[in-house]
């Protein structure tokens, strides 16, 4: 079996810009400093006169791209997770949101898989703060050709938007065929014993487990939801009625994330057991990503054994 | 247009933001009377602004940072059919479109919503920034109050603006040295207003904010600074125009009752005559 080839989501991010800013003369690219990080440097590169670093200043980077939104551009304001979602939460709340504004937000660096930087550059909290705010679409990819295809998707939606990428190299999953749409969920993989709902980097990982269940006979549907908000509840719904058991897995903390997204909607509409996997109410610390993931448990082995356990 | 019609306007202004706040029964009339002046002159001399032409691109831009003060705004914004006069009356009512602060998705004429202390001066700055970045010859003009600018995020904006040189760009700080728990020196002074601006790489001037002709002059010489912003610190009195308001921090956030409200009108309303019989 050849190697998987794997690419970090914020280098597709990076790239995709690029693609996109030689087609629109109107997309802009905002960053605090961080271009070398955030991918936003390849922009930067390639259309000098439409990148504005706002320097470590993230909270007036917010405003400035509101500001550039109502004056024809689309503007997409880079930084880390935790400082896009986390300290500039009230300006992306107030000055983004409830203007409903055109402006898109890339959070590189999500989730711990971060790494050595540690705790303090690890958000687990972005996908809950941003779902909370009324007309935020929330996309979290799982790989290379889902990224590039949600930066597309974002530029041409109308509203503002969240995207979340991460600072590791993950696997391709998907081919160049994947048709992606904002707020429909994929099925990776069908099955009838339970449903296992992953995002972002832990799709792969959910996929591999899947098959470890197969070994034990368990029959595992997996399913993608790239799109947190707005939530593609009838698929979710459907796969309850199917499997009757649903697992969320995610590089989040289980408190308001897609697990807990899931289960507002099941609770609702098709009440079945959902458990949780996720960052467990605890922040994380420095080391390698992959350690750090497999300590959190969101590894295909972390995943297979939690449900094995349930 | 002369400096006694632009007084008349600002005395209808005045007027009209006693009559919002004391309908809605809350809001804000002392610093809405601090900028009563100086939104008369940006609306109807300073900037090109109609509401025939509302979506015109090139038009320049206001944002309200200081958005508690939204009657003074929509007071202006009737007087220069935005929207009716008649409705101002609706201020903070449940089904109003004129809410407690600016919001730009309900209110013809209003560019960004804001309130929210510290955000709508980043907003001004991308928007003139935008402005540059397309050769286009619109200005930007924001007004803060100077609590407001006790917010960090004000001067992380002044960095930035300043760094970009963006000379399309007006900052005007009401200082009326009054917020909610006191006077500013007390609470937390950003003293020395004027020199900070100026750390800041803006071309700073210093006028009394009930001084047509200082207003006039500091806007003029704005648009005549290249190469840097303009920040123009204008000493102002909270509750300018209504005499038991001025310089009395407990009509910053609260309404006229009844009686206070006659009393108030018919102050106004002698202002006004005052200006017709000169």
């Amino acid at each position: 079996m050849s190697e998987v080839k794997k690419i970090a989501t914020r280098d597709s991010y990076g790239d995709m810009l690029v693609e996109l800013g030689k087609q629109h003369d109107d997309l802009v690219v905002l960053d605090a400093d961080l271009a070398a990080a955030t991918k936003t440097g390849k922009f930067k590169a390639a259309f000098p006169e439409r990148f504005i670093d706002c320097g470590i200043a993230e909270s007036n980077m917010m405003g400035v791209a509101a500001g550039l939104s109502v004056t024809g551009k689309v503007p997409f304001a880079s930084t880390f997770a935790m400082f896009a979602a986390g300290r500039a939460y009230e300006q992306v709340r107030n000055t983004i949101g409830y203007p409903h504004l055109n402006v898109k937000i890339g959070a590189t660096h999500a989730g711990i898989s971060v790494g050595e930087d540690g705790a303090t550059h690890q958000c687990n909290e972005d996908i809950a703060l941003m779902r909370t705010i009324p007309g935020m679409t929330v996309i979290n990819p799982c790989d290379d050709i889902e990224a590039k295809a949600a930066v597309k998707a974002a530029y041409e939606m109308e509203g503002p938007v969240y995207l979340r990428f991460g600072r590791l190299a993950v696997p391709v999953i998907n081919d160049e065929n994947y048709k992606f749409e904002i707020g429909k969920g994929v099925v990776m993989r069908e099955g009838t014993d339970l449903t296992i709902v992953a995002t972002g980097l832990c799709v792969c990982e959910a996929l591999e487990a899947a098959k470890m269940l197969e070994a034990d006979g368990i029959s595992a549907q997996v399913i993608n939801i790239h799109t947190i908000k707005p939530l593609d509840e009838d698929l979710i719904v459907e796969a309850a009625k199917k499997t009757g058991k649903i697992v969320t897995v995610e590089e989040h903390s289980v408190i308001g994330g897609l697990g807990s997204a899931v289960a507002e909607c099941l609770a609702e509409k098709c009440p079945v057991r959902v458990h949780k996997i996720g960052v467990n109410d605890v922040f994380g610390h420095s080391g390698p990503a992959v350690a750090l993931i497999k300590e959190f448990g969101l590894d295909a082995e972390g995943i297979y054994k939690n449900i094995k356990n349930m | 247009m002369d400096t006694l019609k632009l007084k008349q306007i600002a005395n209808e202004v005045r007027k009209s933001i006693i009559e919002e706040v004391h309908s809605a029964k809350s809001g804000h009339p002392g610093g809405s009377l601090s900028v009563a002046d100086m939104l008369t002159y940006l609306y109807f001399e300073e900037m090109n602004v109609e509401a025939s032409k509302k979506d015109d691109p090139d038009r320049d831009r206001f944002v309200l940072s200081k958005g508690h003060v939204a009657p003074a705004l929509y007071a202006v914004l009737a007087e220069k059919n935005f929207i009716p006069k008649e409705d101002l009356k609706t201020l903070r009512k449940i089904d109003s479109y004129l809410q407690g602060h600016p919001d730009r998705k309900h209110t013809p004429g209003v560019e960004m919503s804001a309130g929210s202390l510290g955000q709508g001066i980043s907003t001004a700055v991308g928007m003139a920034l935008s402005a540059k970045m397309d050769n286009k010859d619109f200005r930007v003009y924001t007004v803060l109050g100077d609590g407001e600018i006790e917010e960090g995020q004000v001067w992380e904006a002044a960095m930035f603006a300043g760094h970009k040189k963006l000379d399309n760009l007006v900052v005007i700080v009401d200082n009326n040295n009054l917020q909610i728990d006191g006077t500013i020196e007390e609470v937390c002074s950003p003293y020395p207003i004027d020199k900070k601006f100026e750390a800041f790489n803006f071309h700073v001037i210093n006028i009394d904010a009930h001084d047509f002709e200082q207003i006039k002059s500091a806007l003029d010489e704005a648009r005549a600074t290249k190469g840097m912003p303009t920040a123009i610190v204008m000493k102002s009195v909270k509750g300018k125009g209504v005499s038991f308001m001025e310089n009395n921090v407990s009509w910053h956030g609260s309404a006229p009752n009844d009686e206070q409200y006659e009393i108030a009108m018919e102050e106004l309303k002698k202002a006004g005559e005052a200006l017709c019989q000169k």
